[in-house]
């Protein structure tokens, strides 16, 4: 890759612009400790990120993004509420031949601020489309809410441990159906779990777990019983009630402009009041979103948009889109109050923040990246 | 000069000789006892090399060689977008081997890969630490495990005796190669029913970036004739 010289330049004027706006310049180590981001997002980053050892260190990370660092070091000490404004190198390893680089400037805002969340949702939103608009670059914008999802599941009448092993895989849609598939019963019970049942009601689970040989692993006895116990609890659960599983579905799939998605989720909340509150804070930050001049009779809504980026958005969620379906994202961002609490040791702040890859944004423009 | 990257020992090298040789090419190794020195008898203009299995990826993604016998599973494991950068010439039909997923079998709960994913989660919770899988296979383990969407899991290295590793309590459950399963079994270990992650068998590959010149494609197009073969689509086209 050459010297991305122009792009670092225009990386370094987004920051400035969001300076400008009244957000702090805040700087983060390119070489971050690998520990937090594995124990975070494990494998997928592990896949991502360059790692590398260092003698003193341990294992260590060229930065593969910079919300991580940014919020830890709000959390060590930042005054609230805060806006901070950044530029500078991330680093992906790329696994398909092709020519996304693998080292790219991005230029990014982060909001910490205890009330009004969506005021901050929109104030996100609406200085990157306008820094965007400002530079003669329209793009397809879409936002999403992970949050209505959440309630959603939450509000579904199962149990506890059906709702917890939904929410999990929120960000692995795939896997996420095919759960509500087997937990609505529009799916079969698989063989291979009818046997393990089968074999767990042949005798207790300390039983089989003697019958099985020698014990080897770190995993206890105790522990393969809970779970034996949980299969063969969740085996009597009886499957979600039609109706319920039906709005889910539709929910998953629900795609309009924002103005018709809010009048579209107000129907259904009746029918699924969980996710009143949810609804509540689309409606405002809509009504937020307005008020920057943001036209959200046409601004497109996809209810499942951001479930398969690293799991820590939990909320509103956005992206801008180039017309060349094989371009990445030119910004994107949303909510991560979730992140910071794990982060955090204790304490929590309600954050959201955006990103725009410099580069991209400066190809699009006309010039070279 | 084509030059052929073979593994240097054990059976692999043997069984790959014995291909050769039963379609008319003598592959054998050449000079002293021990030395890594080879000769091709049969066919002009083949060079042969004897490498570690394991380094016959890379050779071939450099195109240091041009053409090279190895495991399937080790092409696909070391070379990113593996099918970019090596073509599949032939399948050999020996050294099959299963890359697949193992757990203790006291997992009474445990035979699917749902199932896994269920423990991992528990046991992430109990434990303040991913499940560990021990393997050598990271990439062919972690795309999979990806796009079955299981979570909560990370994978620690095991170049050997990776079976030893839940015993010895440096992993929880284990990705490896097994052809008859005696060593799974013996140390206590069972695999899991949905998750074959590739069904491995010796290839002969031919390097994409190898210098293919006018000279190299004449003499593949002899050796593919006297192997049976036909000669792989990227190298049809006119030199360049």
């Amino acid at each position: 890759m050459q010297t991305p010289g122009p792009e670092r330049a225009r990386s370094d004027r987004l920051a400035d612009w969001f300076v400008a706006k009244g957000a702090t310049r805040i700087e983060a180590d390119i070489l971050q400790p690998a520990e937090t981001l594995l124990d975070l997002y494990g494998e997928d980053i592990r896949a991502r990120a360059y790692i590398t050892a260092d003698p003193l260190r341990g294992e260590m990370m060229l930065r593969p993004d910079f919300t991580v660092p940014v919020v830890q070091q709000h959390m060590t000490g930042g005054a609230e509420p805060a806006i901070y404004a950044y530029s500078g190198p991330v680093f992906r390893k790329q696994d398909r031949a092709g020519d996304r680089p693998s080292e790219y400037h991005q230029a990014g805002i982060e909001v910490f601020r205890r009330d009004m969340p969506e005021q901050s949702d929109a104030l996100v939103f609406s200085l990157i489309n306008q820094v965007l608009a400002e530079n003669g670059l329209h793009l397809r914008p879409v936002i999403g809410d992970i949050g209505i999802l959440m309630a959603a599941v939450r509000g579904l009448a199962t149990t506890d441990r059906r709702k917890q092993a939904l929410l999990r895989h929120i960000w692995r849609p795939h896997r996420f159906r095919a759960l509500l598939d087997r937990f609505s019963g529009r799916a079969p019970m698989p063989a291979a779990r009818k046997q393990v049942l089968d074999r767990l009601g042949q005798g207790s689970p300390a039983d089989l777990i003697a019958q099985a040989g020698a014990f080897t692993g770190l995993r206890s006895a105790d522990e393969i019983t809970a779970r034996a116990e949980a299969l063969i609890e969740d085996a009597r659960t009886r499957p979600l009630a039609a109706p319920e599983a039906a709005l889910l579905y539709d929910l998953l799939s629900l795609q309009a402009p924002s103005r018709a998605a809010l009048d579209h989720l107000r129907g259904i909340t009746p029918l699924l009041p969980a996710i009143t509150p949810a609804v509540d804070r689309f409606a405002a930050r809509l009504t937020a979103l307005s008020s920057h001049g943001i036209d959200v009779e046409t601004l497109p809504f996809e209810a499942s948009h951001g479930r398969t980026s690293l799991e820590y958005y939990d909320g509103f969620v956005f992206s801008f889109l180039a017309d060349d379906p094989s371009l990445p994202p030119v910004a994107s961002g949303g909510r991560y109050d979730a992140l910071t609490a794990v982060l955090g040791q204790g304490k929590s702040i309600p954050a959201v923040g955006g990103v725009i890859r410099a580069g991209l944004f400066a190809c699009l423009q006309g010039g070279k990246p | 000069m084509i030059k052929i990257g073979v593994p240097s020992k054990g059976r692999l090298m043997e069984k790959t000789f014995d291909w050769f040789g039963a379609r008319g090419i003598t592959l054998r190794l050449a000079g002293a006892e021990r030395e890594y020195a080879g000769a091709v008898d049969g066919i002009e203009g083949v060079e042969l090399v004897l490498l570690s299995a394991g380094e016959i990826p890379r050779e071939l993604a450099a195109g240091r060689i041009h053409l090279g016998v190895t495991g399937s599973d080790l092409v696909r494991d070391k070379l990113a977008d593996w099918s970019a950068q090596v073509t599949e010439w032939a399948l050999l039909g020996f050294g099959q081997a299963d890359l697949i997923l193992a757990v203790p079998t006291c997992w009474v709960d445990v035979d699917t890969l749902d199932d896994l994913d269920a423990a991992a989660a528990a046991f992430r919770r109990a434990h303040g630490f991913r499940l560990r899988i021990a393997t050598k296979y990271h990439r062919l383990v972690r795309e999979f495990l990806t796009a079955q969407g299981v979570a909560d899991y990370q994978l620690v290295d095991s170049q050997g005796a990776t079976e030893g590793t839940v015993k010895n309590l440096t992993a929880e459950a284990i990705a490896d190669i097994t052809s008859s399963g005696e060593t799974l079994r013996a140390n206590h270990l069972k695999i899991l029913s949905d998750a074959l992650i590739h069904s491995s068998q010796a290839v002969l590959f031919a390097s994409h970036a190898a210098c293919w010149d006018a000279g190299h494609r004449a003499t593949l197009a002899r050796l593919a004739s006297v192997l049976g073969l036909t000669i792989p689509e990227h190298l049809t086209g006119p030199t360049v």
